[in-house]
């Protein structure tokens, strides 16, 4: 008995936060757009009965989706521009997370608590302040110009560019932590014993170092890319007019047009599209959890 | 000394594969071997032995290109290898914590340095199989390090490491993560092996036991420092100083004053009314000179009656048996509350054995039984 009630607890709270929303979403999707509120039909009465309920809804948002070119362009803008940032992030993190790894022990509470000191102040206000720094008149162009660098400033803001920018420091502790936990569990006998074998301190690296924090990496991806997807705050912040994201396209169909409907529909196919490497993830985490006990 | 002896310390001619010449190593303050010199010599099978914290493992990972002399040089079949990156090292180690790939299965662990060295793959193969064959692992070529067993994992260890037919292979507390049991054979699957491939091997270890089986050759070290370097027998029959004594094997120190009675005879005065001990020493010692008298317990005899023969004899009582099977230690208790330690074997089963607690007991040793030592 005591064993059900602990599965079920998680399992209620999954339904209470998951499953229910996402199925009025769904069914939001389903209606039709209404001058009305809120803003669709049909809405479920006693009086009518399900049968009559159900008959009203249909994919009538969905085959319109895929009439507009704009939706998919958006999600595949989306799907590139989350790959590159998930990239960039990798290459920027994997060195921090090896450096912060193999400093000495006293300095690693420190590093740690540098990482993730950034989430103690409102994620907002740090992407408005990249504003602040990569407007054409910020901080980052007046000390260029300062030091001679550049002889006009260089437009950044509302570029993909900024946006890169954006998600890559957003989310970089993503990437550094799930590394850094493999990094750290490696032993450093095994980086000797390669170079006892005849390997160079990068052929080690590469064939020792890279392979044993595979999972780290793996997870860290994962944890960047699939909320960079779904990215809203960056892009419409730190992007411009120039940068087509999904999530961004769905905040204009929800608020701007009234589009309840429409904008559920994309959230639906967007919850299908990150389904795939949610699942992926999941394998991944599971395979490392076995390969540990 | 017949021909077939292999004991090239004792050949003034012969050279030595590894020469440590006045060789100190700091870390900050702490100095982890001070001011070493040492030979060793090829197809050796030399232990280094000491307690953790005696330089042992400093010594170890000086050879394989780990760490740098802070001062002095080390040679490798007459080159000075100070320089030299661990990759560019005819040398191999196999690592405590055998320190294997575990993403690769056992045959790529093997292969690994073979593939560093651009090896033809045919060849590669060939020796590969020829590791496996030597370490009876076969069977388990596709399986990855975690799906073995210590011992299985221990041998693959030893596989990768030779696999490359290093001069030398040294080998860091190779036994310590394997029991009792399985400990003794591997050693002597070690020395199979090490006959077999003619490798120089140098082993570091704690495990006094372990050194003596396996060794040629004995370093006991203590504090950075060489106290003795010598066969297990020599080690064990003639230490040279109190240290080594103590550290090998189980042994009785009776300390007092040395006078000489004969050219090669010293009397040991022990303990006020009692006889002095006679004992046998090529040693010289001032009159009255504070001197050890260090005597394994299996070289002591228990008796009911004084043997009419002995050349020491000590009159206790039976403080303590230790029964361990096949033999049996009686704490005695002597003069002046000294515990003196005698081992006989239990060649007669438990119920005729002669002696128990309380028992007033002679322990009686020859001349030559023990060894005299200054410090």
């Amino acid at each position: 008995m005591r064993r059900v009630l602990i599965i079920i607890v998680p399992y209620l709270w999954l339904l209470a936060l998951f499953l229910i929303p996402f199925a009025i979403v769904l069914k939001i999707s389903l209606s039709d757009v209404a001058m009305a509120r809120p803003p669709y039909l049909p809405q479920f009465s006693w009086e009518d009965g399900l049968g009559a309920f159900l008959s009203q809804l249909d994919f009538e948002n969905f085959t319109f989706l895929t009439t507009d070119d704009l939706y998919w362009k958006a999600y595949l803008s989306s799907l590139q521009i989350a790959a590159t940032s998930t990239l960039l992030t990798l290459l920027v993190g994997y060195p921090i997370a090896y450096a912060m790894a193999r400093a000495p022990d006293e300095w690693r509470a420190t590093l740690m608590m540098l990482v993730i000191l950034p989430f103690w102040t409102s994620f907002l206000i740090r992407v408005y302040s990249w504003m602040g720094i990569l407007s054409q008149e910020g901080y980052l162009n007046q000390l260029l110009l300062g030091l001679g660098v550049i002889s006009e400033p260089l437009i950044i803001l509302n570029t993909k560019v900024a946006v890169y920018i954006g998600i890559v420091y957003t989310y970089i502790p993503f990437m550094i932590l799930p590394i850094y936990a493999a990094l750290h569990r490696l032993d450093s006998s095994l980086i000797e014993a390669a170079e006892d074998l005849g390997c160079s301190r990068a052929k080690a690296f590469w064939l020792v170092t890279v392979p044993l924090s595979r999972n780290g990496i793996i997870a860290g991806c994962f944890l960047v890319f699939i909320p960079t997807l779904g990215e809203f705050v960056i892009p419409s912040l730190l992007g411009g007019s120039g940068t087509l994201m999904i999530g961004k396209v769905l905040w204009e169909e929800f608020f701007n047009n009234r589009g309840w409907p429409i904008a559920s529909a994309v959230a639906v196919v967007l919850v299908l599209i990150l389904i795939i490497p949610i699942v992926l993830f999941q394998q991944n985490q599971q395979k490392q959890n076995e390969a540990q006990s | 000394m017949p021909e077939n002896v292999f004991a090239p310390w004792t050949d003034p001619g012969a050279e030595p594969l590894i020469r440590f010449r006045n060789v100190t190593k700091r870390f900050g303050d702490f100095t982890a071997v001070r001011d070493l010199t040492l030979d060793i010599y090829e197809h050796e099978f030399f232990a280094l032995l000491g307690p953790s914290g005696c330089g042992k493992t400093t010594m170890m990972r000086m050879l394989a290109g780990f760490e740098t002399p802070s001062s002095g040089h080390i040679e490798l079949a007459g080159q000075n290898i100070v320089p030299v990156p661990p990759n560019k090292r005819a040398v191999n180690m196999m690592f405590q914590s055998y320190a294997l790939f575990p993403h690769l299965n056992v045959w790529d662990n093997i292969a690994f340095g073979l593939k560093r060295d651009g090896m033809p793959k045919d060849a590669l193969r060939e020796r590969v199989a020829e590791m496996l064959k030597l370490t009876h692992l076969e069977r388990f070529a596709r399986r990855k390090p975690h799906q073995i067993s210590g011992g299985q994992r221990q041998r693959v260890a030893l596989a990768r490491s030779l696999a490359k037919a290093p001069k030398l292979l040294l080998l860091d507390e190779p036994m310590g993560a394997l029991d009792k049991k399985l400990r003794q054979e591997t050693q002597f699957e070690l020395m199979d092996i090490q006959e077999k491939t003619g490798t120089t091997f140098v082993i570091v270890t704690h495990d006094q036991e372990e050194a003596m089986t396996v060794a040629s050759r004995v370093a006991v070290m203590d504090e950075g420092e060489l106290i003795q370097v010598a066969t297990p027998s020599a080690i064990y029959e003639a230490p040279n100083c109190v240290y080594v004594a103590d550290f090998i094997g189980d042994v009785n120190i009776i300390e007092g004053a040395a006078h000489r009675a004969s050219e090669k005879h010293y009397t040991l005065h022990w303990a006020d009314g009692q006889a002095p001990l006679v004992a046998a020493s090529e040693m010289t010692f001032s009159p009255a000179q504070k001197a050890f008298l260090a005597i394994r317990p299996e070289k002591v005899l228990v008796t009911a009656d004084r043997p009419a023969d002995a050349e020491n004899a000590i009159q206790g009582r039976i403080h303590d048996i230790a029964y361990l099977g096949n033999i049996s230690t009686y704490h005695v208790e002597v003069a002046g509350g000294r515990l003196l330690k005698a081992q006989t074997a239990n060649t007669r089963r438990i119920e005729n054995r002669g002696f128990t607690w309380e028992n007033r007991v002679w322990l009686s040793w020859d001349a030559t039984a023990g060894v005299l030592l200054e410090r």
